[in-house]
């Protein structure tokens, strides 16, 4: 972790290096779309007024509003992924979670008849309390029956979206018949509310203010927080030192899960204002591969997370406007934060080269889970 | 009888691509490498060998083309790994996403055209076998390959000098380096190999099992499977080949019963990634453990050599030179 030379050096060498990430996955990205036989600058014309920005200057708030719109779930399920992160996990379950929450922020907009701003706390809590209970799933799976995280959050991801596709195709399906694309819309009381001009809820924007500071506390101020940095540092020496390592799994899988159940309620009681397929759009992985980029670095977490939003909200008009898929923006995050790890190793190479004793290898930014225990099962 | 046989050859059919893909990732594994990105590998795989085969015409470059593309993502697993002692599930895992989001967009042109497919060979004499006939021996060239690979590990890992080498070196890298063996290189060469064979399995769905390229894949899900299949399977080929083949047909087994019966088609969705739970619960070591506690003492070595699975020593861990 710690390089040679004064502070200021190595923040300019990070910054640096950033940005020559971003550049090369920029570069990399453009052979991508010539292969298709399109335009890359067209294509990041059309990405660049998708955020918002406008040709002539100036920024539509309209469109900027759905960066803002992608970024609240994101910066949810991100700062959920610290808590799992500095705790040595791997929550790829993180999208069933937020599918999860999806559900049963669903079935109460759906069932329960309440004044609008009681009823949509009473659906946020039941977001979250589904998220919660489906990582929570996760960890007993892992440290009751031995399977590792890895595998339990994919198989239940894929239980979560068939059980959304089964509630979408029978008992909640649309008057007018089954459809396998939707319910028929929740009513309106039972909705986040947009400000007006700018098309964003406030309600929620707290909500991803308010969790990402207790998460940042929680995990640089309190006991808890230093007991789980004990387990992604060594899940061995920390259940030697009296960490109830078990224990602590499951709970900060459950509140990542919470958060995560939060990012899927605000989906479908705002984005859609009904459950789909794959409410969760990939929103988790994403974040997965934020926290991977900042590591446990929370401070990271917003800004690097709003930068992915605006690669998703600006790549939604890639379709219209010139019939191209949208998996291009997980093109360019996936190459950027790729590269990035390399570059990390990269740095870790030079380093050992100039200073070839003592420690220099372990160049990677977080805790990271090991990968020795994922095949394990 | 006729129906059972042609039940039986489906299965050993649709089966192929997790067989070869397991096997592919069975070796990787034994060497100590894990190779995450299965799922993307494979949607990438069968996406390049798809696009190849219909430009060229050849499903046999098309295979060739896929098989490389799955190598080189391999490749930048084990570099990752092995040179820049990065943590190999983080990079596998942002290859899952990119190699699948790759497939995706350049793919996009292709979905749902009709292109080249591998032919099938019915072998004389052997095809006319009451019930084995159908099953094994009237089939596309590539689950005949299968056949080949699956006994062909086998005997490289257990019966060959070169076989001592890659589980020495997955178990215990320092007494194999010890020996003279270039742990890195043989991670390197056996992490390629597999990626080889991931390869094989994507163009296997694209050009044999499943003929095209569609958005989303046909194959999604199934990379995670092969994985687990790998653990159920004990790391060893016959097992992890017939963990391939229980899957498979447990799966045809499902939508056999839903379709007699009432229940809802989703549910028929949910039996892989229950089983999947189900396999990695059965064989983790907590439960073997307990199982063996209630079974009879003379039952006790059979059960434990049938359940037990365990992972290469060295799987995952960084080699360093002392």
């Amino acid at each position: 972790m710690n390089a040679p030379g004064p502070f200021a050096l190595r923040r300019f060498m990070g910054v640096a290096l950033a940005l020559g990430a971003v550049i090369v996955s920029l570069l990399l990205t453009a052979l991508v779309i010539l292969a298709v036989g399109a335009s890359p600058g067209e294509v990041f014309q059309k990405v660049w007024e998708g955020i918002g920005f406008l040709p002539q200057g100036g920024l539509d708030a309209g469109r900027f509003a759905g960066v803002v719109n992608f970024w609240i779930p994101l910066a949810l399920v991100s700062t959920g992924l610290l808590i799992t992160f500095t705790a040595g996990l791997w929550n790829i379950g993180v999208e069933g979670q937020m599918m999860f929450g999806a559900v049963f922020a669903s079935w109460i907009a759906r069932e329960v008849m309440l004044p609008g701003p009681l009823l949509v706390t009473v659906e946020l809590i039941a977001a979250a309390f589904g998220g919660a209970l489906w990582a929570a799933l996760v960890g007993l799976l892992k440290t009751r029956g031995g399977v590792h995280e890895i595998f339990g959050g994919v198989a239940l991801n894929n239980l979560a979206n068939i059980f959304a596709i089964y509630l979408i195709s029978a008992p909640w399906q649309p008057p007018e018949g089954g459809s396998a694309h939707s319910t028929p819309p929740f009513r309106s009381e039972a909705l986040l509310v947009p400000m007006e001009g700018f098309p964003v809820s406030l309600a929620a924007l707290a909500l991803v203010v308010v969790g990402f500071l207790v998460v940042a506390i929680a995990l640089r101020g309190t006991r808890w927080g230093l007991e789980l940095k004990a387990i992604g540092k060594s899940d061995r020496s920390a259940l030697l030192l009296g960490v109830a390592t078990h224990r602590n799994a499951v709970l900060a899988l459950a509140a990542c899960g919470a958060l995560a159940g939060l990012a899927g309620g605000f989906r479908v009681l705002f984005t859609y204002a009904s459950l789909r397929p794959l409410v969760s759009g990939g929103i988790g992985f994403l974040g997965l591969l934020v926290v991977l980029l900042t590591g446990t670095r929370a401070v990271w977490v917003p800004p690097v997370s709003f930068f992915f939003a605006a690669i998703l909200a600006g790549s939604t008009r890639l379709k219209i406007a010139l019939q191209l898929d949208q998996s291009l923006a997980g093109v360019v995050q996936g190459i950027l934060v790729l590269l990035v790890i390399l570059s990390n190793g990269v740095r870790g190479r030079l380093r050992s080269v100039a200073v070839p004793p003592a420690r220099s290898a372990g160049a990677s930014p977080a805790p990271q889970p090991s990968a020795e225990e994922v095949a394990h099962g | 009888m006729d129906e059972l046989a042609n039940v039986l050859g489906s299965i050993v059919s649709n089966a192929t691509p997790l067989v070869i893909a397991s096997i592919g990732e069975t070796i990787t594994e034994r060497v100590g490498v894990v190779n995450l990105s299965l799922d993307g590998s494979i949607a990438l795989a069968a996406m390049v060998g798809f696009v190849t085969a219909y430009a060229s015409g050849s499903a046999v470059l098309g295979i060739l083309a896929g098989m490389i593309a799955a190598m080189l993502i391999a490749l930048l697993i084990a570099v990752a790994n092995i040179r820049l002692k990065q943590d190999q599930v983080a990079v596998g895992f942002v290859l899952t996403l990119l190699a699948a989001d790759l497939a995706q967009f350049l793919g996009q042109g292709y979905t749902r055209v009709p292109g080249p497919t591998v032919p099938t060979v019915r072998i004389p004499v052997l095809a006319d076998l009451p019930l084995l006939g159908q099953m094994l021996f009237n089939h596309n060239l590539l689950v005949y390959l299968s056949f080949f690979l699956i006994f062909g590990m086998w005997f490289l890992m257990y019966r060959t000098r070169y076989g001592l080498e890659l589980r020495a070196v997955g178990e215990r890298p320092a007494t194999a380096f010890a020996r003279g063996a270039n742990v890195s290189r043989v991670r390197y060469l056996y992490t390629a190999v597999g990626g080889l064979l991931i390869g094989l399995a994507g163009a296997s769905y694209a050009l044999a099992i499943k003929p095209g390229w569609a958005n989303p894949p046909v194959m999604r899900g199934d990379g995670w499977i092969a994985l687990a299949i790998v653990i159920f399977g004990g790391w060893h080929p016959f097992r992890v080949a017939f963990g391939a083949y229980l899957f498979t047909g447990l799966r045809a087994l499902a939508s056999v019963i839903q379709q007699s019966t009432d229940l809802p088609l989703v549910l028929v969705n949910a039996v892989p990634w229950v089983l999947m739970i189900l396999t990695l619960l059965m064989v983790s070591s907590g439960t073997v453990e307990r199982l063996l506690r209630v079974t009879p003492k003379r039952l006790q070595g059979a059960l434990r050599n049938v359940l037990r699975s365990k992972p290469p020593a060295a799987l995952g861990a960084q080699f360093e030179r002392e």
